[in-house]
């Protein structure tokens, strides 16, 4: 089995529009959910959130572009492009062949679906734009980078709300390390802000009115984001044979369904996607340095994911470093898994574990070593990325620092 | 339902091209091929959903096979424009 690379990072969220901008706030613990720049009317119960504010399409599409792509297309492709870059990779020749997309959104384009319904049952007018589709679908994105960058191989989407994007991570990564492909580009992206879904969330009664507080005991809910991350990753020795610069190791990853309750969540179906992750990785528990905790802030996550750590790790849950990297980014839903795959893979380089800003009282249900307010500088050495989703669907990624 | 005079019909197609193709109108003659001016199949779709709304017609799929060109396009938006005129009883707006 192949050894897998990480050689190129993206990523646009409420962070900025790039690795280097992103990295200065997770750092800094700098906390990016804001006032909505429009808030609802009638307002909604939430008026704070993670909208990636500097993210406008015009910088990076032609007119003509941005009517065929929706916001979470743009962004996956615009992640993809600072991945690439980075990565020195061109597709041209067998690479192109040889190379995979695999890209996540949990609900893919909602602007032109929204505009359609409103023409055909508010204003009664059957005449549904013909772009809807194209721009709708869930792998827009995906398709996108292919286009722009001529990639040929396996090219799909995969949707599974807030797991998304860590099991594309998780495809990806089996793909490389099987041999199916040499390089595979994978992620996710999600934008929220439409009406539609802003209304649908604020029906969950999930969402802070305030910000997300993870792990804390004033923690009231999560904060929605929006944003798009891209990871490049490649067969190490090709990687190595070239000369890149190698950004760190994925090694393992487990994923698993709590076949439970469609939005409850329970400790046995995470503890088994981190327990199977390790196996995978053949790491034991106790070489674990930083927990990328799912981490949301409502009261029901926290405190299950912090029973399922505790359950994985046993007395090394008191040592293990954890951060909820989300009270600065929100909840980026289908982009979650590859955002904090991101700052993951930085956190191991850097040697700097972004903080869980927000943070309060410690909460005894979430008696975990979280890393609460200010970055903590840490030799880590391996790190977990969780992502637990609606519909009782986990995954983790384990990365090693290169 | 505003009467077009030929002219004035070519240059709103044109119009509503340029628009649906964000590409300038001075850049569209009544000579150019969609193959020229880089108007795909899907690309198509779109001018004739525009056509259709800035018309109040219904271009038949046959209708949208033939216009391959923006004469052709003034030519089919005319010819339907003027079926709707003869559909339509006088006296009738």
């Amino acid at each position: 089995m192949n050894r897998v690379a990480v050689t190129g990072l993206g990523i646009v969220s409420a962070l900025g529009n790039s690795v280097g901008e992103s990295w200065r706030c997770l750092s800094e613990g700098i906390c990016r959910i804001r006032p909505l720049r429009d808030g609802g009317n009638p307002a909604y119960k939430f008026q704070k959130a993670a909208e990636a504010c500097g993210f406008n399409a015009a910088d990076h599409f032609s007119e003509k572009e941005i009517m065929m792509l929706e916001r979470f297309a743009q962004m996956a492709a615009v992640a993809a492009r600072e991945a690439i870059a980075q990565s020195g990779l061109r597709f041209d020749g067998e690479l192109g062949d040889k190379t995979a997309i695999v890209a996540g959104s949990s609900v893919g384009g909602q602007f032109a679906e929204e505009e359609g319904y409103q023409r055909l049952y508010r204003d009664g007018n059957p005449r549904v734009a013909p772009l809807t589709i194209p721009r709708t679908m869930a792998n827009a994105g995906a398709s996108r980078i292919s286009l722009e960058f001529g990639i040929h191989g396996p090219v799909y989407a995969v949707s599974t709300a807030c797991s998304s994007s860590n099991h594309t991570i998780g495809q990806a990564f089996g793909m490389v390390r099987g041999g199916q492909v040499t390089v595979a580009i994978a992620g996710g992206s999600e934008a929220v802000f439409s009406e539609g879904l802003l209304r649908a969330w604020e029906a969950m009664r999930v969402v802070s009115p305030d910000v997300c507080r993870p792990f804390s005991k004033e923690r009231n809910g999560l904060s929605l984001g929006e944003g798009g991350a891209m990871l490049v990753l490649e067969n190490w020795d090709h990687a190595a044979a070239r000369g890149a610069d190698i950004l760190g190791e994925i090694i393992g990853f487990g994923m698993s369904s709590d076949a439970h309750h469609i939005t409850q969540p329970c400790v046995d179906g995470p503890a088994k996607a981190m327990r199977w992750a390790l196996q995978d990785a053949a790491i034991r528990p106790e070489q674990v340095d930083y927990i990328n905790a799912h981490g949301t802030g409502t009261a029901a996550n926290d405190a299950t994911e912090t029973a399922a750590i505790r359950e994985l790790c046993g007395g090394h849950a008191d040592a293990v470093l954890v951060s909820s990297t989300k009270s600065m980014h929100g909840h980026t839903l289908g982009a979650a898994g590859a955002v904090e795959a991101v700052a993951t893979l930085l956190a191991l380089k850097h040697g700097v574990v972004p903080p869980t800003v927000n943070f309060g009282t410690p909460d005894p249900a979430c008696n975990l070593n979280v890393v609460g307010n200010e970055a903590r500088r840490a030799d880590i050495r391996i790190a977990l990325s969780n992502t637990f989703a609606f519909g009782g669907l986990n995954a983790t990624l384990v990365m090693k620092k290169a | 339902m505003p009467d077009y005079p030929e002219t004035d019909l070519a240059a709103k197609v044109i119009q509503v091209i340029a628009q649906t193709q964000r590409i300038p109108a001075e850049s569209i003659s009544l000579d150019s091929t969609f193959e020229q001016l880089k108007i795909d199949s899907l690309d198509g779709i779109n001018i004739v959903f525009a056509l259709e709304n800035e018309f109040h017609i219904d271009i038949p799929d046959e209708g949208v096979q033939n216009m391959r060109s923006v004469r052709e396009t003034v030519d089919g938006v005319a010819t339907l424009l003027k079926q709707k005129t003869e559909a339509t009883p006088p006296g009738v707006a």
